[in-house]
């Protein structure tokens, strides 16, 4: 089976911070992670490898340090590794991204099933993976929380808020999965190890059959009108002991250590 | 000079530190609590490649090198020594040995599964009356045929009752003393072989030192490692690259603590500001993380040293007297900075700082460390 992930790579939710005045990510010191719901989809696509065979590649649109997060999929266990770099892809919306993406896609040539994550974390929109199965012309199943593969048939399980649906597609087919589908493999240290000495191919504009008016910020309908940061709620504070009697003398001692009572 | 970390060794440190904050952190607190050993852990560290970590692929390692191990267990023991000293133990105590005197069939037998990290390993040495002073030892060996039959008892066997293959030392020659001594591979499970009480400790609670007792235990010639009476040499040169692991593993502790009161000094609001903006304070942090510095650097030395080939018993031996001193007087400060919460178990610095005393006392007292270097540099 052929199986190609599409990863993004993110800044590190967890510690970044948005600039007040011009609205935009302050980026500098800020780890780059690959973004997370990514991960899952790279663990879905390698676990069906392991159960049904094939090879598992990687692609990702983005600046030439996104090496950095490809060579994490490496690590976890992907065979091939693809960078799409271009300074024309520059200011791509999901459109121009999707775009791109399934350009690539495409030069690629062969491919059973594509997996994405449901979103990333920076951008939220949960747009590319659809976008992608658009371009492409092939079916699309979102929001997955299990997998199962028997012959050319797939079945899953998509998460919904109140519930799940049971969905069977055929392939080719394109995938968006949500986190509780599993939990991401560790890299291992010979992974580690390879992906270091691995060299990732960095296919440009020229490597692509695509119309360079539909590419980075001229191909990109959508326009940002502002972005603000909500405000912050304080965090609260669980506690559970073993007991509501213990509970409850923690909670006493910390309201009268903060002199509220 | 070149103090640069290469690009594999920093990506090795970052998947190890993803791991063990992940995998080890969330459990320590409590492990130590109930003084449970997470042989889970070391499965999956096995599976992750981290207990086979310098040793090359052909015998199931990852190929890496020891500066590399040397930070795996630094970065596993900042968040939990135990975990740190059952890895130290089984990589640079039992698989080193094996790897370095073990014949081809012995590596291929022993050493594979211990570097895949399908089994694990320990190393028996110390005896009830034999401590610093190994030539004490009692447990004798006696060859029958093409079996040795061992008889004894080894105590604060580390991993001990828990590893499938143990290094225990065995005199073959009472007369010849130290020069006497061999080294034997031994498997869980052979007749003979038992373990006794686990101690219960101050410290690295989640890791296990049983006894260890072997009566009339059989075990293939072919299980000798090196030759007989190269016992002691295989002993201390097995020795002086865990008293690496154990620099690392006081290293990772003093770390972690220095990290903890970095934070919660930044926190904690007295007189209305932080207190790490008393300078009290602030200059205590700067103390410690001075002395982390320099035991990091003595430590990689001495990692490099043993990865490059060059000679590493006195750098190791003052690897790991700084280091164990670095991480005892750390966590000592750590606990401080935390006033009465430190002392608590609320908080991780005072398992720390019980961890921390362990590390100036085994793989030799540093007093031992001083008569290693003080021979090195008087000679």
């Amino acid at each position: 089976m052929e199986i190609l992930v599409c990863i993004k790579q993110v800044p590190d939710t967890a510690e970044v911070k948005i600039d007040p005045v011009t609205n935009t990510l302050i980026r500098q010191g800020v780890p780059s992670i690959v973004n997370p719901f990514d991960k899952n989809a790279l663990e879905a696509a390698l676990q069906l490898k392991d159960k049904h065979g094939g090879k598992v590649t990687v692609i990702s649109m983005g600046p030439p340090q996104a090496k950095e997060a490809l060579k994490e999929c490496l690590a976890m266990g992907a065979d091939k590794a693809i960078l799409v770099s271009d300074r024309a892809f520059g200011g791509s919306d999901t459109l121009a991204t999707s775009y791109t993406l399934a350009a690539t896609i495409r030069k690629i040539g062969t491919y059973d099933l594509i997996f994405c994550g449901k979103q990333a974390i920076d951008g939220d929109t949960a747009q590319v993976g659809p976008e992608i199965a658009e371009h492409l012309g092939i079916a699309q199943i979102t929001y997955v929380a299990k997998i199962e593969v028997n012959g050319d048939t797939v079945s899953v399980e998509r998460e919904y808020e109140e519930g799940y649906g049971i969905i069977e597609g055929k392939l080719p087919l394109l995938i968006s999965v949500v986190k509780s589908i599993n939990e991401p493999r560790y890299p291992t240290i010979k992974g580690t190890m390879k992906a270091n000495r691995a060299e990732i191919p960095v296919w440009t504009m020229a490597d692509l059959d695509v119309d360079e008016q539909r590419l980075g910020l001229k191909g990109s309908p959508t326009q940002v009108r502002r972005i603000f940061t909500p405000p912050q709620r304080t965090e609260g504070v669980i506690i559970q002991k073993d007991t509501a009697w213990e509970s409850v003398a923690v909670l006493i001692q910390k309201l009268s250590d903060a002199k509220i009572i | 000079m070149n103090f640069e970390l290469t690009k594999e060794q920093e990506d090795i440190r970052s998947m190890i530190r993803d791991f063990a904050e992940k995998s080890v952190a969330p459990t320590a607190a409590e492990r130590d609590e109930k003084e449970y050993f997470p042989r889970e852990i070391f499965d999956q560290m096995g599976e992750l490649g981290i207990l086979g970590l310098p040793y090359p692929e052909e015998y199931g390692g990852a190929g890496s090198d020891f500066l590399s191990y040397a930070m795996a267990v630094e970065e596993i023991s900042r968040v939990c020594a135990s975990t740190g000293i059952g890895l130290s133990v089984h990589v640079s105590l039992c698989s080193w040995p094996i790897f370095h005197y073990g014949t081809e069939e012995q590596k291929q037998k022993f050493l594979r599964p211990l570097a895949e990290g399908t089994k694990l390993g320990a190393f028996g040495l110390t005896e009830p009356n034999a401590g610093t002073d190994a030539s004490a030892a009692t447990t004798t060996a006696v060859k029958d045929g093409d079996h040795y039959i061992l008889n004894g008892a080894k105590i604060f066997n580390t991993n001990g009752g828990e590893a499938e293959i143990e290094v225990i030392f065995a005199s073959t020659d009472k007369a010849a003393g130290l020069k006497g001594m061999s080294a034997f591979i031994v498997e869980k499970g052979t007749p003979g072989l038992s373990f006794g009480k686990k101690e219960v400790k101050m410290g690295i609670r989640s890791s296990v030192q049983r006894e260890v007792f072997m009566k009339d235990c059989r075990i293939p010639a072919a299980n000798l490692l090196g030759k007989e009476g190269q016992g002691f040499k295989i002993a201390m040169t097995a020795l002086d690259g865990g008293r690496i692991g154990v620099a690392a593993q006081s290293l990772g502790i003093a770390q972690g603590a220095l990290e903890q009161a970095i934070k919660y000094s930044k926190e904690r609001v007295q007189f209305g500001k932080p207190i790490s903006s008393n300078q009290a304070i602030a200059f205590k942090i700067a103390d410690m993380a001075a002395k982390v510095e320099g035991a990091r650097l003595l430590v990689y030395r001495a990692a490099y040293h043993k990865s490059h080939h060059l000679p590493y018993s006195k750098e190791a031996a003052m690897a790991k007297l700084v280091a164990s001193d670095a991480a005892m007087s750390v966590t000592t400060d750590a606990v401080q900075i935390f006033g009465g919460y430190g002392y608590t178990r609320e908080y991780p610095v005072e398992r720390m700082m019980r961890d921390a005393k362990i590390t100036q006392i085994y793989e030799g007292t540093n007093e031992v460390q001083r008569m290693v270097i003080s021979g090195a540099v008087l000679r």
